[in-house]
């Protein structure tokens, strides 16, 4: 196994990157378990970074200690600016307007309606906005998140899979967001809906001038979205850098995943054209 | 920053609002009060901002889509950005459609009597399906009884409520004890408060409370468990295996009720006969012979009887409400959470008219 060479290390700040999330030396751990050690990571402004990771590689655990749902051990972690490691509440509510997060199964609120769940982050935070401005302003989050006008008025339980994924990045979009989390945005979305929903991510990125951390197990979002892909593996992030970069590398489980049966299909198709 | 005073000023076709530095999120409320409160027709200068998010393009958009107002010195980003907003234009609907007033009124009326209509045949037919189940497992009791369920659900039902059951009726009995001797120390009478607190526990309150305390305790577990399951599919892959769920988790949870229904009633009265028995001796200073043998001239042993009777009943009526409650979980956790509500107050309503049922029957066979 060769060295990570110097341009795919975590820890290497791109040229012309203005980081907007900086992790350095995380270190996670339940009790015995250690999660992550010496984790490092650059998210730069302006590109989709897809993570990806084996099942129980603390994909989840980083994005919760990015966005503050977990304290680290020890380490630092920097979000647009602001040290997010041992903040107050009061603080941290800044900076979380800044950002939109599509959890993985929505996480709706189930006693609202997508419309009142949309406005939900509007009335918390700008409590001056009213109605109708207030309705309208919810109405065209939900169509930007590709949802007709009649979903407006229904329950997360009347909403298929695929259109509660959108209610939820409908939410995530509510305040402008400059960032934007998704954790496994297609999983369990049909290849169909799946590649709409990784076109709408696109779309609104380039349309917003968003900034995307997205987790996924998806090779054909990878190929399909992502500037650079991030490679969660023994603890930390082995190397980050674009899909032909990272093959280069003759890592065991980097060559496992995208030259795998699947990761091939998803590469030829994308090569071919014909997802894309 | 906006400039509402410029209204009329140098332009002939009416107000301009200016804004200047950042038309974001931020200023939405303001912004938006403050283009409200300007008259038609209203040009609106964007020449001096600096950054537009999608609800400034948006309070923008609405403000020529609605009043026809000019937009002016917008550079190209933000007339992308106004077009964008345009594309996204629905009609905003944030709730679902309702009926007013008397016709809905009328209607809810209708769903209710519907959904308590459904619910007793729901019931009835549940209560079929577990006869059948018992049948089967009294017919082939080798195979489909399944003693380790039933002996967990003895444990989980019976033992671990003999601590909360025995505390509450001891309280019950010198309840009892207290307000009986204030009413018949009026008469002179408050050896008779032995007599209130034998028949009373014994016939009634023993079995009555304990069936209330397993109803919160015990039907409200059946229906979270089996509606928890129910969601998670664990009953569908049951049946896939071809176990059938009234017998693996129905029957065993109805034995248990059954069975530890007299024994927590029969415990429950002891402890209330003790509550009392404490109460009279440092209150009343009868002593505990005195009230033993007293509580054996008053109580017949058919109040015993009247009490343990019914226990198996209640126990019957809380386990068949918990685990149809659980079984009709469907959907969403918060189900779970309004289907337990449900069992627990319809079993609580149900041991209540049958006990009443039972009163009249009892003193109809001449048991009084």
């Amino acid at each position: 196994m060769t060295a990570i060479p110097q341009n795919l290390d975590p820890e290497t700040v791109p040229k012309d990157c203005l980081p907007i999330i900086t992790v350095r030396h995380l270190r996670n751990a339940f009790g015995e378990q250690v999660i992550h050690d010496d984790l490092n990571l650059t998210l730069c402004r302006g590109e989709i970074l897809g993570v990806v990771g084996g099942s129980g590689t603390g994909k989840s655990v980083l994005l919760r200690s990015i966005i503050g749902l977990q304290t680290p051990e020890s380490g630092e972690i920097e979000v647009l600016g602001e040290n997010m490691v041992g903040r107050s509440e009061d603080e941290a509510k800044n900076i979380r307007r800044r950002w939109g997060i599509l959890f993985q199964n929505g996480a709706l609120f189930s006693t609202l309606t997508v419309a009142e769940n949309v406005e939900v982050p509007l009335r918390e935070y700008f409590p001056g906005i009213q109605p109708p401005l207030l309705d309208e302003i919810a109405s065209y989050k939900i169509a930007m998140g590709g949802l007709p006008a009649d979903a407006g008025p229904k329950y997360p339980s009347e909403l298929s899979g695929g259109m509660v994924k959108r209610a939820g990045l409908a939410r995530a979009l509510a305040l402008d967001p400059e960032l934007l989390f998704l954790d496994e945005p297609t999983a369990g979305l049909d290849p169909i809906a799946a590649a709409a929903f990784d076109q709408l991510i696109l779309g609104l990125q380039k349309r917003l001038d968003l900034t995307v951390f997205l987790i996924t197990h998806d090779l054909d979002t990878l190929h399909a979205i992502c500037d650079r892909v991030a490679v969660l593996a023994d603890k930390k992030v082995i190397a980050v850098g674009t899909i032909p970069e990272l093959l280069a590398l003759d890592h065991p489980w980097i060559q496992e995943y995208f030259n795998g049966p699947r990761g091939r299909t998803a590469a030829q198709s994308y090569e071919k054209g014909v997802v894309a | 920053m906006a400039d509402p005073d410029n209204h009329n000023g140098d332009n002939p076709h009416g107000p301009v609002y200016r804004v200047a530095g950042a038309l974001t999120i931020t200023r939405a409320a303001t912004t938006q009060r403050e283009i409200n409160a300007m008259p038609d027709p209203l040009t609106i200068d964007l020449s001096e901002i600096n950054r537009m998010d999608t609800v400034g393009a948006w309070i923008v958009y609405r403000t020529v889509r609605d009043r026809g107002a000019k937009v002016i010195g917008a550079s190209r980003d933000e007339v992308s950005l106004l077009k964008e907003v345009a594309e996204f234009d629905q009609p905003a609907k944030v709730h679902p459609e309702e009926e007013r007033g008397f016709i809905r009124a009328i209607g809810e009326l209708g769903q209710w009597v519907e959904e308590t209509g459904r619910t007793f045949v729901g019931l009835l037919g549940f209560f079929g399906a577990t006869l059948i189940g018992f049948a089967n497992v009294i017919r082939r009791p080798g195979r489909r009884f399944r003693l380790n369920a039933v002996v967990q659900r003895f444990d989980v039902v019976g033992v671990r409520a003999l601590g909360i059951i025995g505390l509450m009726s001891f309280l019950i009995g010198i309840v009892i004890a207290q307000q009986g001797s204030v009413q018949l120390a009026q008469f002179g009478a408050d050896i008779y408060t032995i007599n209130l607190i034998g028949r009373i526990t014994v016939r009634e309150l023993g079995t009555l409370m304990t069936a209330i305390m397993v109803a919160g305790r015990s039907g409200s577990a059946f229906a979270a468990q089996i509606g928890t399951m129910k969601i998670t599919e664990e009953i569908d892959a049951m049946r896939t295996i071809g176990v059938s769920p009234i017998e693996a988790l129905v029957i065993p949870r109805m034995i248990a009720a059954i069975i530890m229904m007299p024994l927590l009633s029969f415990w429950a009265m002891l402890m209330a006969l003790l509550g009392g028995g404490v109460f009279v001796w440092f209150s009343l200073q009868i002593p505990p012979i005195t009230y033993i043998q007293r509580l054996q001239e008053v109580t017949p042993p058919t109040d015993l009887w009247v009490g343990l009777i019914k226990a198996p009943v209640f126990g019957f009526i809380i386990a068949l409400a918990g685990c149809f409650q659980g079984m009709l979980v469907e959907g969403n956790s918060e189900e779970v959470g309004t289907r337990t509500t449900s069992a627990v107050v319809q079993s609580i309503f149900l041991v209540i008219v049958l006990d009443a049922v039972f009163a009249v029957f009892f003193s109809n066979i001449g048991w009084v």
